[in-house]
């Protein structure tokens, strides 16, 4: 045998070399036109089950209504209350999660296979007979005005919210955030509207995957079929982002503050956007991951913060890039700099092939395991398709990863990475 | 039925492989038997600052993290309190890099002097993020204290004080790695799209030659049993009053382990749950209420944790706690209540594996405990649990003297 070398590097196969394949889902509508997407795949027999509706944040009228009528969905019917709600699902070790978004509000089941056909039937009732009652709309309240009390101590929560105000506006759907006298403010017939108009009229896609049994567009069919929902989407309300004027703060939520919460963000088009996927790749590069050039640099060779990242929100409108950190009260203005330092190496120095290859690699490595297993794909597609985009869309992001140039990638980062663009926040 | 195959090395290494063919990925998970509870009370923290040195380059490579990018994988790791676990996931057919990697780092460290500083710092920075700057952020480190006199789980995995990680020196990393970083103190996964014949060359090829180590023999104090009941009161800089309750459990292998888990679901984990039914939704004296216990190997804590209502008197809301328990304790529970927790259970164990990665943690986790088979096995454990069972075990765990408190006040208008 010869002498192991521990020197060398092992052969490997660059991933970038690889073919990429998005196993396709199948697709068929209910007897009322609800669409459904469902892959059955995977070795557990577990599957899951989502409900989108176009019930986000950005159809609503009165702050914080659309999550709260998408919370309540599950605190009580005319035959369940939310106690028996919550025993059906749970005798049986199923979850059933709500949450909200800005265009869209999710109703989400996960469940052994065995039992998803008593499953079926809550998640019917409700989305076809839930009542708001006052009580456990005070509850609700209550409740959320005491978990917003306790994150507003929060200089991270404190800062999510206002960098999104400064770039969308206060009363942009991506912008708003609530306040306890929003919450005081929402009515048992401000959340029995909304369900009306977005819930049982609304309009709903369905996701389904995992292990699913034979006859799941049956009883799918059977359960969902026959609910009242319109076919085609709600047009979005107008989106116009009011962008603030002003773009550096600095604000104090706590005195005795150790550390102070960054945010650096400018706005950014959405996915549509020809640049979107490349600047997928410069982000990646810049602050994307743990080999970034911004956790190099100011985490592993600084010191000043436990972790820093930058993304692309994953709005359809509309996206922002942003820098995101917590960093030391002291060595918050240095941490900034060192970020703007990072933008201008991007804009003045093209990037090596070596550094280009090994971000290459590790994306598609990436895209690799987020195509594994049933789940994984399914939230693929997902994106892909409430997005209003289609598997090109895939494809596509995969030859960019694969062939955009370090040229290309500093013409984007003169274009978009200009200290002058960004609003830049410090929440102490 | 989740198939794995075990194998031993010559220097003590021991290895499981666990293949998955429908995945196109591959997982190498290395867990070491060492956690915050075997530090040295004055410099605690130092397992988990550790775990951060230990991507700072080892002997042959200077940067651990690159070449496992450029084979298109990912990597983590996390400490507590039994336990240190890395793990990295790539591309099946570039497993190799990661045996390189991770044998290289089990050979030997870099132990470089500029390395260590910059870790101790972004230790600190998560400390403060986590532990400081946080509203509550502090609790544990309070309970623990209160909870455990004698046994390590006193002190936190992040450490009893920043003080403990910045007084840290490279003599303090060098020890700690020949003592506890060997072959003999670790234990190896291997999953997804590999074949074991495979794996047992690549063992043999990267591992094989590093010399077995000292097998650390651990010798922890144990906790005395609690004989009286504790209490503490904090004022601190929060918006709203917390109660937080511990009560002694048994040991991670004990089959009352399994007993205790089942009571916790029962009293919370859902809309549906007691505490949460009668203290929120019923009597709305806390705005949220949690039962839970954190799996350590050794005797652990089960904790009850919620926020009062604005208004609500502390004295009201702690005697409505008990009041639930002292339900529990002279009612029992049902049947249909035991099996609707059993098949939670059931159902959580079922997502957990969907993930190779899980599975090749959690058979690593299992391993540790002394039997990898215990993830097909455990859920019979839990099916074994009667009625009496819980019965018996309420009674000796909601002692009043096995109980730990600590109001957590507000101090804010």
């Amino acid at each position: 045998m010869n002498k192991l070398n521990r020197k060398e590097t092992p052969a490997i196969k660059d991933p970038i070399h690889y073919s990429f394949q998005l196993k396709p889902y199948t697709h068929y509508l209910l007897a009322n036109g609800i669409p459904v997407y469902s892959i059955h795949a995977g070795s557990q027999e577990v599957l899951q089950i989502e409900l989108v509706y176009s019930a986000g944040n950005c159809f609503e009228k009165k702050k914080g209504l659309a999550a709260a009528t998408n919370f309540l969905l599950k605190n009580g019917t005319s035959t369940l209350n939310a106690f028996q709600l919550n025993e059906a699902f749970e005798y049986y070790g199923a979850y059933c999660n709500r949450s909200c978004y800005n265009e869209t509000a999710m109703i989400t089941l996960h469940t052994l296979s065995k039992h998803v056909v008593k499953m079926l039937p809550l998640l019917k009732v409700m989305l076809s007979d839930s009542l708001f009652l006052p009580e456990e709309l005070e509850i609700y309240k209550q409740n959320s005005k005491q978990r917003l009390k306790v994150n507003k101590q929060k200089a991270d929560f404190v800062a999510t919210r206002l960098i999104d105000s400064y770039i969308y506006g206060s009363e942009h759907p991506y912008g708003v955030y609530t306040e306890p006298e929003d919450l005081d403010a929402i009515t048992v017939e401000d959340c029995r509207q909304f369900y009306n108009d977005h819930y049982l009229k609304g309009h709903c896609k369905i996701f389904v995957c995992g292990n699913l049994p034979d006859n799941m567009s049956l009883m799918l069919n059977e359960v969902f079929g026959k609910l009242q929902n319109v076919i085609s989407p709600l047009a979005l309300p107008d989106m116009q982002a009011t962008p603030a004027q002003e773009k550096k703060y600095r604000i104090e939520n706590d005195p005795k503050a150790v550390q102070g919460a960054i945010r650096i963000a400018s706005p950014f088009p959405n996915r549509h956007h020809p640049d979107f996927q490349k600047v997928i790749v410069l982000n990646t590069l810049f602050g994307g991951f743990f080999g970034s050039r911004l956790m190099s640099n100011i985490r592993e060779i600084k010191g000043y913060t436990y972790g820093i990242y930058s993304y692309l929100q994953n709005h359809l409108q509309q996206s922002a890039w942003v820098i995101s950190t917590e960093a030391g009260k002291k060595v918050c203005e240095a941490t900034i700099n060192e970020v703007y330092l990072e933008m201008k190496a991007l804009r003045e120095n093209t990037i090596e092939e070596e550094e280009l290859l090994l971000v290459r690699n590790y994306m598609l490595g990436n895209i690799l395991g987020e195509l594994d297993g049933p789940f994984h794909l399914m939230a693929k597609w997902k994106n892909i398709l409430l997005n209003n985009l289609d598997e090109n869309y895939f494809y596509d992001s995969v030859e960019t990863i694969k062939t955009v140039t370090a040229t290309e990638l500093q013409t984007l980062a003169v274009k978009y990475m200009q200290p002058e663009l960004f609003y830049e926040l410090v929440v102490y | 039925m989740i198939q794995f195959e075990a194998f031993t090395l010559a220097n003590g290494l021991r290895v499981w492989v666990h293949e998955d063919k429908s995945t196109p990925m591959a997982v190498l998970n290395v867990l070491y038997d060492v956690g915050a509870k075997d530090e040295n009370p004055e410099k605690t923290g130092f397992a988990h600052l550790f775990e951060h040195l230990m991507f700072g380059g080892s002997k042959n490579i200077p940067v651990y993290d690159e070449p496992l990018q450029n084979a298109g994988g990912e990597n983590n790791a996390f400490t507590t309190n039994d336990l240190t676990n890395y793990y990295c996931q790539l591309p099946a057919e570039n497993i190799e890099t990661a045996f390189w990697l991770e044998s290289d780092r089990m050979l030997s460290l870099a132990f470089s002097k500029k390395r260590l500083e910059v870790q101790r710092k972004v230790v600190c920075e998560e400390f403060k993020e986590h532990y400081i700057n946080k509203p509550y952020g502090d609790v544990w480190h309070t309970l623990r204290t209160l909870a455990y006199k004698q046994h390590p789980y006193r002190w936190m995995t992040i450490g009893a004080s920043l003080k403990h990680v910045e007084d840290a020196t490279l003599e303090d990393v060098k020890a700690f790695f020949f003592k506890h970083y060997t072959p003999c103190n670790a234990i190896v996964v291997v999953a997804g799209n590999i074949d074991t014949e495979q794996i047992k060359a690549l063992a043999e090829k990267w591992f094989g030659p590093i010399p077995a180590g000292e097998k650390y023999i651990r010798n922890l104090p144990k906790e005395p049993e609690q004989t009286a009941k504790r209490f503490q009161e904090v004022k601190a800089n929060v918006p709203l009053d917390a109660l937080y309750k511990c009560w002694h459990i048994s040991s991670r292998m004990d089959q009352r382990y399994y007993t205790a888990d089942l009571i916790s679901d029962i009293l919370s984990g859902g809309g549906s749950s007691r505490l949460f039914q009668s203290l929120v939704k019923e009597k709305q004296l806390f705005s949220n209420i949690d039962c839970y216990h954190l799996g350590s190997t050794d005797a652990g804590l089960l904790t009850i944790e919620g926020k009062l209502v604005k208004g609500t008197g502390m004295k009201e809301a702690e005697a409505a706690v008990m009041e639930e328990i002292n339900k529990l304790l002279q009612e029992g529970v049902t049947e249909s209540e035991l099996e609707k927790v059993k098949n939670k259970t059931e159902s959580a164990m079922a997502f957990e594996d969907m993930s190779v990665m899980n599975r090749a943690a959690s058979i690593a986790m299992y391993a540790l405990l002394g039997d990898a088979d215990l993830i097909n096995t455990e859920l019979s454990k839990y099916q074994a649990v009667t009625v009496e069972q819980i019965r018996e075990e309420t009674k000796r765990i909601f002692r009043e003297e096995n109980c730990s408190t600590l109001h957590y006040l507000s101090n804010q208008p």
